[in-house]
């Protein structure tokens, strides 16, 4: 603040700047606004119950969501069944066990830094380490080592291929950072106080995460469980480099199956020239958005019932 | 313990069964430590494995007789796919990149900061309670429906604005971008400038100064560092966006600067090749993780930046 300036000059200042607050704010509003029409006006007229539950086709008409549907659910459940375990874990193991050693520093470095890399990048990992696996197991399909029957729940094959399981542990990857940050986050919100009294009572570490931390934190730690697991399903970059865009007849039967996943499918139709395509990109889309609200809205639920303030 | 449990902490305790020797107690916690530690190490051994995975194929490309590290960084032509004489010069696919990152930026950060100032000085609560889930929302929609935003919305705006532009240009991917690191620019601009305490305001308040004055010349200097990493973040996530490109920005690697032209980014280049464009082994496949190794040390730059400027100029206050 060098030369002082007159009250009305700073007021009007003050004015002007409100004013540009409320049309950056507006801006990213009415963009939310446009979008969310633009696409209903496109898709709603081709959204129809037998648009959900037809496979795919060549035909616009005819076509529909029910194999990348499917696909997305098996693989987004696979990728929860893995990534939570293990990222609430380690979140644990760095906030309620480690010492602030050298070894945690890099681990914490090192997870922020893995939440900067470009999901495309975890893509090309997921080819190599799950569905080539190294090449250690041959690169031809039909050298792969099987185990169990292919018809079973239980098939397994290796190298995974570009299976469901080889999708749904690469998403793993892309979303683990993200669990383990926010895990973080809900630990460090719960007060000190509740793990000293633990602790007066003699419990051991494990005893107090186990007991006490864990459920004191449980609302943060589903809430942020629930955004990883919305962003894994929108994820379609490092799911494209480890399979492609396949064309599939049906859902999937077991961990070994070919899949499709909705995000890509929308990819697929949006890059086709004609309108036809697009109108049903825009309806897969509605869908997608959909299942995105619901989980958003899960969350909101947690966010504001649950949680109980502590201090 | 017979003493009454008379709070919920007491009965926990005591809910977690009869006391065990120390030894076994020691030994299960032992157990449970080590296993956590394993959970945790394996976060190391993912980067370990990208970083050797990426240079590992990165040599191998390196091999092939067409390529040296010379043209790789010195030429200025990208053509692996047409043409009878194939060029890897990475300029075109990076020039591509800055580009749109460079558009996204000039959207997304002013009006982001300007939110973010916006929701954490002069918003009402009831009004946050509105915007801010309406920004999480916007945070949550997959790319390939910002791509599809590009495609089927934007470009045809663009192009009654002015004929310039083509079905695939670099405007709209840029602009789509931005649409999509808004939110988060937004919202960690706004964390920052709501752990500025209470006290600074109240002080430059004291002092005469307007809303406008304390919010600019107060909290936003005070959240410097917050701010910068929030930047930082956002345009490391522009440039490794892959699906907007993708579907939007067309497949023509050029240097340019003109924001109607197609280009093509490094990720775009990617997804062309992962397509199945070209055959993979070839040399032109290879290429795609030399491309993904300038990608991953980028934005690992980019992060390291964010991260070290959070560290060294945070304001300490309390």
């Amino acid at each position: 603040m060098s030369a002082p300036r007159s009250a009305a000059s700073r007021l009007l200042a003050n004015r002007v700047f409100l004013v540009t607050c409320l049309v950056a704010t507006n801006v990213a509003m009415l963009v939310l606004a446009v979008l969310l029409i633009s696409i209903f006006w496109q898709g709603w007229d081709t959204l129809s119950w037998k648009f959900i539950t037809s496979f795919a086709s060549r035909k616009p008409t005819d076509a529909g969501i029910m194999a990348p549907l499917m696909g997305s659910v098996w693989v987004c459940s696979i990728c929860g069944l893995v990534a939570l375990p293990l990222g609430v874990g380690t979140a644990v193991f760095l906030e309620e066990f480690a010492k602030k050693t050298r070894f945690t520093r890099v681990v914490q470095t090192n997870i922020m830094n893995l939440a900067g890399v470009p999901s495309i990048v975890y893509g090309i990992l997921g080819l190599t380490a799950f569905a080539r696996m190294f090449g250690a197991f041959g690169t031809n399909v039909e050298e792969a080592i099987t185990l169990g029957n292919e018809d079973s729940l239980l098939f397994l094959r290796l190298p995974f291929g570009s299976s469901v399981l080889a999708g749904g542990l690469t998403l793993m990857l892309v979303i683990l950072p993200v669990v383990i940050i926010s895990t973080q986050e809900a630990l460090r919100a719960v007060p000190g106080s509740l793990r000293a009294g633990a602790f007066a009572l003699g419990a051991t570490r494990w005893q107090t995460v186990w007991g006490i931390t864990l459920p004191a934190a449980i609302p943060g730690i589903m809430t942020g469980a629930i955004l990883s697991m919305s962003r894994a399903i929108g994820e379609s970059a490092p799911l494209l480099v480890l399979g492609g865009l396949l064309l599939v007849f049906n859902t999937p039967e077991n961990l070994m199956s070919d899949f499709a996943i909705l995000p890509l499918q929308i990819y697929n139709w949006a890059g086709r020239p004609q309108d036809a395509f697009h109108e049903i990109a825009a309806s897969a889309i509605i869908v997608q958005l959909a299942v995105l609200l619901l989980f958003n809205g899960i969350a909101v639920f947690i966010r504001q019932k649950l949680q109980k303030p502590l201090q | 313990m017979t003493a009454l449990p008379t709070n919920s902490t007491a009965r926990d305790i005591t809910r977690l069964g009869r006391p065990k020797s120390v030894s076994a107690r020691v030994l299960r916690e032992r157990i449970i430590v080590g296993t956590l530690a394993v959970a945790a190490s394996f976060s190391i051994l993912v980067t370990t494995t990208i970083i050797v995975v990426l240079a590992r194929e990165t040599w191998g490309f390196f091999q092939f007789d067409e390529v040296s590290l010379g043209e790789f960084f010195g030429s200025t032509e990208w053509n692996p796919l047409l043409g009878a004489e194939k060029h890897f010069g990475i300029w075109p696919l990076i020039s591509g990149t800055l580009l749109v990152t460079a558009i996204a930026a000039s959207f997304a950060l002013p009006i982001g900061l300007i939110s973010a100032v916006y929701l954490s000085e002069y918003a009402s609560p009831k009004v946050r309670a509105t915007l801010k889930p309406s920004l999480e929302i916007l945070a949550g929609v997959p790319t390939v429906v910002y791509g599809f935003f590009a495609l089927t919305v934007i470009t045809p705006l663009l192009q009654k604005i002015s004929p310039a532009f083509g079905n695939y240009n670099a405007m709209s991917a840029g602009l789509a971008t931005g649409i999509m690191i808004l939110p988060i620019v937004c919202s960690m601009s706004e964390d920052a400038l709501r752990a500025v305490p209470r006290s600074l305001r109240d002080g430059a308040f004291a002092l005469g100064g307007t809303r406008f004055d304390v919010s600019v010349k107060v909290v936003v200097p005070a959240a410097l560092s917050g701010i910068v990493a929030a930047f930082l973040l956002a345009i490391s996530r522009a440039v490794g966006e892959t699906m907007i490109v993708a579907l939007a920005a067309g497949g023509i690697a050029q240097i340019t600067a003109n924001p109607s032209a197609e280009v093509q980014t490094m990720t775009a280049y990617m997804v062309q090749i992962f397509l199945g464009d070209a055959p993979a082994f070839g040399v032109e496949y290879k290429s795609s993780y030399a491309v993904a190794s300038m990608l991953f040390v980028m934005t690992f730059v980019l992060t390291m930046i964010g991260q070290y400027i959070l560290r060294r100029f945070r304001e300490e206050y309390d």
